[in-house]
């Protein structure tokens, strides 16, 4: 027992100090988080604004003109272009020049009048002529992103136009948001960003653990000695887990100060949770070592869990929009535990032990993993 | 039935005199045979050494003794140890420096020290009084602080020996120890051979130089993984299946040509201004068979010399063997 903590102590010692003299790996520890939440927090925006559209005005009335700033007011859309037919319109979205075109006609007014929304149109008349829309948008569907949005602008209210107090119906449902008021999508990607970064970063450390000594020689040497299969995958993560608490800090840190992410939760209970997921990625990757055979194969699988467990975990999309299929891959995957954990407890204050199931995920998945790299770590060069 | 008889056997020889015994012993590699039906014993507390060109499977019998690669059949006995079902057991017992470097180069001469001391559970007393008992007598002192990647080769071999009984084995291997060291600390690295082996520490060595083989006290000639011959230096050039003529003359190179034609000569190689003959031990009067030759005039100078382990391994290995 004491030889055995002896020995993970040996390899504990030995990959921080190869760590301490590879300064590229060591400047990736602090760069990948910093650089990567800068970007991704600035960049990553689920409520689109100011999409470039264009306008093709038949009518040319003061009307016309008018419809056009409301439209601008909801801040969604910025007419840049103006043209003269539908098929200038055309030729406009497809070389991208907008994203959209409104397409006001001659008869705006008339149609105008008879909107039922706009309370005119006396009697609530079923011929169709009589409930037209007043305008068209010809969309670029192929973001559907940016589509939605203008999809989101067909049922605009209209009663500003005309100078009309406003006689909204009252709302089916009221909607009160318990968490993240503001809608700002900083708040969500923020805690989801530790998911990524520590998925990243910790499979691809150890990863290469295992091949890395196999390419440079030094495992020859290493299955000579009593060093135990268990052993050697301990302290390989070991030294690693520090390493990911250091990200952590780094970008919860950033959310806090930057980007006023709020931080609810208990730092007993972050810690925790990050703890056991950092284990779990770790272990993803010694397996992973084990089963490559050279640095280039351990680099293509790591990327090959990366993409899921940033498509599918719930980073990128909700968990609940995804087939069960993929949900069930979805669930196999350490990160999207992770996630939820994360977000309930920094977005939440939810204590982990009421989310019981994730973390008993992680914990099993991480011996589970631990077992199977030490099994499949042969000591014999066959 | 007979694999259980074998292996009781086996138990209660754990007092035997060898050190290391294996029947049979061959691996494959899908077609080629890189070590074929090896029979060895090695008897405690001698220097045993493997003698053979690149590719003889030198390499490949260490790993099968040390248990690193499973045998395709044969038994082999380490110390007491049934391979490879006991390769754990034999882990601390063993040390075993590989022909390519393995220790890490990122790491010096101390950090590479401390780490194995450590993976051998030495204690933090031991390690510091082990480890600076270990420089010294390597002569690693200076270059304790040095990165082990950027030390010379001969350096490297030096650290890697000392890596090799940190934890003071009873059986030491040695892959190709000295290929990269001059002559002079050549000698002072066997010389730390015989102390470790007067210590009462068994070695086993695979070399290509025939001055290194020379010091063995017992030698196996291996070629494409078969044991041609083994014994000990002394008795195998005494033994050795042919004789040796010195032939020395001014159109060496001619004279050679013409003699390689002979069906009694195995080889003949130029020494400087000397050709060396090997002719097969049946014929009994090789230098008139020699003078014979039209391609030799009155001039040249023939003599039997005293056979060298080069010779013996030219003889075992060569054409002659063909037969
Ligand atoms: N892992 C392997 N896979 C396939 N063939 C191998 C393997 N290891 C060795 N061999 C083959 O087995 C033969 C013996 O190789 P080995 O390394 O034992 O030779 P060696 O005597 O140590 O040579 P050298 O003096 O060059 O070190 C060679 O022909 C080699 O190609
Ligand atoms: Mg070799």
């Amino acid at each position: 027992m004491k030889t055995s903590l002896l020995r993970i102590q040996a390899i504990v010692i030995k990959e921080l100090l190869q760590l301490r003299r590879d300064r590229m790996t060591f400047g990736m520890v602090i760069m990948i988080p910093l650089v990567q939440l800068l970007l991704f927090a600035f960049a990553i925006n689920t409520n689109v604004r100011d999409i470039p559209v264009g306008v093709v005005d038949h009518s040319q009335t003061s009307l016309s003109r008018v419809l056009q700033q409301t439209v601008a007011a909801t801040g969604i859309v910025n007419f840049t272009r103006s043209y003269h037919s539908i098929k200038e319109a055309q030729a406009a979205i497809d070389s991208s020049e907008v994203r959209a075109v409104l397409i006001i006609p001659q008869d705006v007014s008339q149609r105008l009048v008879r909107h039922p929304s706009v309370g005119f149109g006396l009697p609530p008349s079923s011929k169709q002529e009589t409930s037209r829309p007043i305008a068209q948008w010809l969309v670029d569907g192929s973001d559907t992103v940016i589509a939605g949005s203008i999809k989101s602008l067909r049922s605009m209210p209209l009663t500003e136009l005309l100078d009309k107090p406003a006689n909204r119906n009252t709302a089916t449902f009221e909607v009160t948001l318990l968490y993240n008021p503001e809608q700002r999508s900083v708040v969500n990607i923020v805690p989801g960003l530790v998911a990524v970064i520590l998925t990243m970063t910790m499979i691809m450390f150890t990863s290469a653990a295992i091949v890395r000594e196999q390419e440079r020689g030094n495992m020859e040497m290493l299955i000579t000695t009593p060093l135990g299969s268990l052993e050697l995958m301990i302290g390989k993560i070991f030294p690693y887990i520090f390493i990911g608490a250091i990200q952590v800090c780094i970008i919860l840190g950033l959310g806090y100060w930057l980007f006023d992410v709020p931080f609810n939760g208990g730092f007993a209970q972050l810690a925790l949770a990050t703890l056991l997921f950092i284990c779990a990625s770790l272990v993803l990757g010694l397996v992973i070592s084990t089963i490559a055979k050279n640095q280039l194969q351990s680099m293509q699988m790591t990327i090959f869990i990366l993409l899921p467990s940033i498509l599918l975990s719930g980073f990128m999309f909700p968990y609940e929009g995804m087939p069960l299929p993929t949900q069930y891959i979805a669930e196999a995957l350490p990160a999207t535990h992770f996630i939820r954990l994360i977000r309930g407890v920094v977005l939440r204050d939810v204590a982990v032990i009421e989310m019981s199931f994730d973390m008993l995920w992680l914990i099993a998945f991480t011996c589970f993993g631990l077992l199977v790299s030490a099994l499949r770590f042969k000591k014999t060069l066959d | 039935m007979n694999d259980l008889n074998d292996g009781q056997e086996k138990n209660l020889n754990v007092g035997s005199p060898f050190a290391i015994s294996a029947q049979k012993l061959t691996r494959k590699f899908s077609e080629l045979t890189a070590v074929s039906a090896l029979d060895l014993t090695v008897d405690k507390q001698t220097i045993y050494g493997f003698l053979g060109p690149n590719g003889s499977g030198k390499t490949t019998a260490i790993r099968l003794l040390t248990g690193l690669l499973i045998p395709t059949s044969g038994q082999v006995n380490v110390l007491g140890c049934h391979l490879p079902q006991e390769a754990n057991k034999l882990r601390m017992k063993i040390g075993y420096m590989t022909q390519k470097f393995s220790l890490y180069e990122d790491l010096t001469v101390k950090e590479n020290l401390q780490f194995i001391s450590r993976i051998y559970g030495l204690t933090a007393n031991q390690q510091k009084s082990r480890i600076s008992e270990l420089l010294s007598t390597h002569q690693l002192t200076q270059q304790s602080r040095q990165l082990a990647g950027s030390m010379s080769g001969g350096q490297k071999q030096r650290l890697a020996l000392a890596a090799a009984v940190i934890h003071k084995p009873k059986l030491l291997f040695l892959d190709e120890p000295t290929s990269a060291v001059d002559p002079q600390n050549r000698r002072e690295f066997w010389e730390q051979l015989f102390d470790l082996c007067d210590q009462g520490t068994t070695i086993l060595v695979s070399t290509h130089y025939m001055d290194e083989a020379e010091r063995c006290h017992k030698l196996a000639i291996l070629e494409n993984g078969i044991k041609r011959a083994d014994d000990s230096p002394q008795n195998l050039m005494n033994n050795m299946p042919a004789q040796v003529v010195e032939v020395g003359a001014s159109n060496i190179r001619q004279i050679k040509e013409c003699l390689i034609k002979l069906p009694q000569v195995i080889s003949a190689a130029q020494l400087g201004t000397h050709l060396r003959v090997l002719v097969n031990k049946e014929e009994s009067n090789p230098i008139a068979l020699l003078q014979r030759q039209p391609c030799l005039n009155d001039t040249a100078k023939l003599a039997i010399v005293r056979p060298s382990l080069e010779d013996v391994f030219v003889s075992c290995t060569g054409q002659g063997m063909t037969q």
